[in-house]
């Protein structure tokens, strides 16, 4: 709860630093103090709350239990990473740099909410505090007409999804007579089962659908991830996309946990045509940029696995899937902001012009196709062991691993142009010694998940 | 203890290797693969004198709440495989010693980082340890032969990689599958997943089974799994296609003796007869496509299909006569494959072609080399007194003594692809070493180096087809285990 306060007020700060200071570079080192005290805050919760007993909050509107603290303090360690990597590229976008940090601040403010809620209203307020920063870090390139579309194509279409939520949530007080999650679980279950809990529930599924980008919810975000500022799209992609996926998973593994022969089949499908649909198109995408968007779709449905599968493993899979994924696409973004050509064709002989982009690139691109040693394979191993033991959903297992098999081609293709073809990138800006430690710090991140993931999941 | 050191050491020296220049990566290439020989001399050496059911290990403890621990084993097979890894890498390493390599430290870390990746497959006595070391033994060969190798080699590496990956992956559901089946807690250890593979269903078996060994058969390969292998071996540079053909197709025969005859024993048995058809079919397959090639790295790349598909056929007769040869020509047959390479390789530098049709006269131009040539090809056709005599006997003995539907008729079949074996490796000897000299020009006789390298291999051809007793001894009870 302390880190709910906090982030609140830390961006309230940066608001005002932004028009007290005018270098853009103090602002953005405030930001990463800022970020650090935050992380500490997090830390002295997680060191501080028992293990055991959780602890309701607000006339039981929050749920405070080890498990969404210890999250909340790897998603915040990832923002973190990113404020590092890529908080010099964020000065480049526009003026107000001070709001940017501003924003992000609010985003992690939604993003605890929604790993602590205890209500469906509050799974409303942090969906809805996560997504309004989003729309303004979409347009924040106001030059840039594409910036611009992102942000409308943004809004509009997350506007629309959130009516459908609040319907859901709607339907599912008529069923259940609480906006409670821990109460539905008494009155949600199949002997005495209300439609309208089950209209509710597939309303729901539409919704979060929406915000992690499943298919067929997906349409926006190949558009919204291209025209967005390269940094901010870094951030959604990964953070945001975490914390949604983290709502997702605690409201049906709470609330609708009974109910669950009625929506896996459901949520498999949408998961399988997420993997078909991210991965094929993948394929044909010629920037870098608009493959990683098409890519996170891909992940996306990985990640639906976790919430799949109604087991110990999918909470496990779910921290590590989040976390590697993270790590993983930050860092490789971190790579693209320095290119001036998002394109493949710009990535011609990165290799020997900068040896460490291209080998940290080759890191992250690895964890993303899932190769093992890296973060990204022990992600896929949790998650898609957590459906082998769900049992019955082989053919999803089989399908997935064909698709990641997909994802290598457009992985390696940036492999392959980095290494093995001549060129010569352009870069943005050159790769400082800053830049170099953290790149480096990152792809250790990446093979320590892979090689000890139990450390990520001791604090659970 | 000295198991994990086998996987230590390519891997240290490897990653080193990356920060050197040409040279002293060389130097630190050898030092290190002359280390791990003797290393793996000393495992084999201990693995014949100890007693059956007492083979080395080392367990660590990794990831318990997945059941996977870091646990290695020395056996008869693995211990054989190892010497031959780093007698294979040996002769590698004293072949380039002359040669200048282009990013000498990253070319050599690569080759050390796959052997590691060779060595952890090997021994590797967890499911999901092997699998790790199954794909690290992959990645440094496809920069390998996707930076070293010839003109198409980029879409060519590309095709070869996602091809293997694939079938890994379906391996990776496959153990995943095994694991949650164990008995109490998940766990990976060879023993536990024997077990619970064993006690499944034949149902289940059914389709675990292909799940499985498609990531095998795509490796050794097995007809009509074997389309990367010729234009893989052919645009590799020659250091990596040994590693290609000598060792990391043995991985394949080696998963299927290790990881599913064992484990799916109901499964094994109801598809035996499909693999042993579709295996004999490749060796006729590839020994018709090898006697119409012109380009000597193809021949040898379809030989090397023909001598695996009677390897891989003999492996599910369930004969324990036959499953002993197919241990020892594992062996047999990635020292004789290592020395066709290096001839191949010496003619390519001398005379600038591969080509068969231009190429003649080696005995009068360079008789060391044509006469090694010719020791090699003979073993490669398995005459009496070479190595590939004693287990290609064994082999055939298996294959007409198993339990398969129609072993005469499959017998014979694959007999043809000796015949048709001798044809094209004669027939590249004579339009080679002998005959007219169309562009020959005069070249130099074997250096020392190459003259070190050859005689190894020699050494071992001769040896081993005279007195293959220690071998035969080193593998007799593991043979005998997976048998039963």
């Amino acid at each position: 709860m302390k880190a709910i306060i906090a982030t609140t007020v830390f961006g309230v700060i940066m608001m005002f630093i932004g028009l007290m200071v005018d270098n853009k570079k103090t602002v953005t080192s405030i930001a990463a103090v800022l970020m650090l005290a935050l992380l500490g805050v997090n830390i002295y919760e997680l060191c501080t709350t028992s293990a055991n007993s959780p602890a309701l909050m607000f006339n039981n509107m929050l749920r405070i239990d080890h498990f969404s603290i210890w999250f909340n303090t790897l998603m915040t360690g990832c923002t973190m990473l990113y404020v590092l990597l890529i908080g010099g590229e964020i000065r480049k976008v526009g003026a107000h740099v001070g709001e940017y940090f501003a924003l992000i601040f609010f985003i992690l403010c939604g993003i605890y909410l929604l790993s602590t809620y205890n209500t469906l209203l509050m799974l409303f307020l942090g969906i809805e505090i996560m997504s309004i920063p989003q729309y303004i870090l979409a347009g924040s390139d106001r030059k840039n007409l594409k910036s611009s579309e992102a942000s409308l194509k943004y809004f509009l279409m997350g506007a629309f999804s959130t009516g459908i939520l609040l319907m859901g949530i709607t339907l599912l007080y008529g069923a259940a007579r609480s906006f409670n999650i821990m109460d539905m679980v008494g009155v949600l279950h199949s002997d005495s089962l209300n439609p309208l809990a089950l209209a509710g529930i597939m309303f729901i599924i539409i919704a979060l659908g929406f915000k992690v980008s499943a298919a067929p919810m997906h349409t926006w975000t190949p558009d919204v991830y291209d025209g967005t500022p390269a940094p901010f799209t870094a951030y959604m992609a990964t953070v945001v996309k975490a914390g949604a996926f983290f709502a997702f998973l605690r409201l049906f593994h709470t609330a609708f946990n009974l109910l669950s022969d009625h929506w896996i089949l459901i949520i498999a499908v949408i998961a399988a045509a997420t993997l078909l649909v991210g991965n094929v198109t993948a394929v044909f995408q010629q920037s870098v940029k608009r493959m990683l968007a098409y890519s996170s779709i891909a992940q996306a449905g990985f990640m639906l696995f976790a919430i799949i599968a109604v087991n110990m493993f999918a909470w496990q899979g779910m921290i590590i899937y989040a976390v590697a994924y993270s790590v993983a696409t930050i860092g490789m973004f971190g790579v693209l902001v320095k290119l001036k050509d998002y394109t493949y064709d710009g990535f011609n002989g990165l290799a020997r012009k900068e040896p460490l982009l291209a080998f940290s690139a080759t890191i992250f691109l690895f964890s993303l196709a899932g190769i093992p040693l890296t973060g990204g394979f022990m992600a896929k191993y949790y998650v898609l062991l957590a459906v082998v033991q769900q049992g019955n959903l082989m053919w999803l297992v089989i399908f997935a691993l064909l698709m990641a098999a997909i994802s290598v081609y457009y992985y390696f293709r940036v492999i392959i142009a980095m290494y093995f073809k001549q060129g010569t990138p352009e870069l943005n800006s050159p790769v400082t010694m800053a830049n170099k430690v953290m790149l480096l710090i990152t792809c250790l991140i990446v093979i320590l998940i892979g090689i000890m993931p139990q450390l990520f999941l001791n604090w659970m | 203890m000295v198991l994990i050191f086998l996987i230590l050491i390519p891997l240290v020296t490897g990653a080193l290797s990356f920060a050197l220049k040409g040279d002293s990566a060389k130097a630190l290439a050898l030092i290190s693969t002359t280390i791990t020989l003797a290393l793996s001399a000393y495992i084999s050496g201990q693995s014949y004198l100890q007693p059956l059911g007492h083979p080395m290990m080392f367990t660590h403890s990794w990831i318990p709440v997945l059941g996977t621990q870091l646990s290695f084993v020395g056996d008869g097979m693995s211990s054989m495989l190892c010497l031959l890894t780093g007698i294979v890498m040996m002769v590698v390493m004293i072949s380039t010693i002359n040669k200048d390599v282009e990013r000498g430290g990253a070319f050599f870390g690569f080759m050390l980082l796959a052997q590691a990746g060779l060595m952890g497959v090997f021994l590797a006595n967890d499911a999901l340890v092997f699998y790790m070391f199954w794909e690290l033994a992959l990645i440094p060969v496809y920069f390998l032969c996707s930076q070293w190798g010839g003109e198409k080699r980029i879409p060519v590496t590309f095709k070869f990689f996602i091809y293997t990956f694939v079938g890994s992956l379906m391996m990776l559901a496959g153990l995943i599958y095994l694991s949650t089946q164990t008995q109490g807690m998940s766990s990976y250890a060879w023993e536990d997943i024997r077990r619970a593979g064993t006690a499944l269903p034949l149902a289940k078996q059914q389709w675990l089974f292909w799940l499985i060994f498609i990531a095998f058969a795509i490796k050794m390969p097995i007809f009509p799994f074997h389309t990367w292998q010729p234009d893989t071996y052919e645009q590799s540079p020659t250091p990596v296609t040994i590693v290609l053909s000598a060792l990391m197709v043995k991985m394949g025969l080696f998963a299927v003796l290790r990881w599913l005859l064992p484990v799916l024993p109901a499964g094994v048995a109801y598809w035996s007869d499909t693999v042993i058809v579709l295996a004999v079919i490749g060796i006729v397959y590839a020994s018709c496509l090898a006697i119409v090639q012109t380009d000597m790295k193809r021949l040898i790349a379809y030989s090397s299909i023909a001598h695996m598909g009677l390897m891989a056929a003999v492996a599910f007769t369930h004969s324990s006569i036959g499953m002993h040869g197919v241990i020892v020509q594992m062996f047999n047959h990635g020292i004789t494959i290592t020395g066709m390479w290096l001839i191949v390789s010496m003619v390519e530098n001398r005379w600038g072609t591969r080509d068969m049709t231009k190429l003649g006269g080696m005995a009068s131009t360079a008789p060391k080399m044509a006469i090694a040539f010719v020791i090699i090809s003979l073993g490669s056709i398995a005459l009496p007194l070479t190595n590939g005599f004693v287990g290609e006997f064994m082999l055939f003995n298996g294959l007409f003594s198993g339990n398969e539907a129609n072993a005469l008729t499959l017998t014979v079949i694959a007999g043809l692809g000796i015949i048709l074996g001798a044809v094209y490796t004669l027939n590249m000897i004579q339009k080679t070493a002998y005959g007219e000299s169309v562009t020959m020009v005069i070249a130099k006789d074997l250096s020392i180096n190459e003259y070190l390298a050859l005689a190894v291999i020699i050494t071992m051809v001769l040896f081993l087809g005279v007195y293959p007793k220690p071998l035969l001894d080193l593998t007799a009870g593991v043979a005998g285990m997976i048998a039963r």
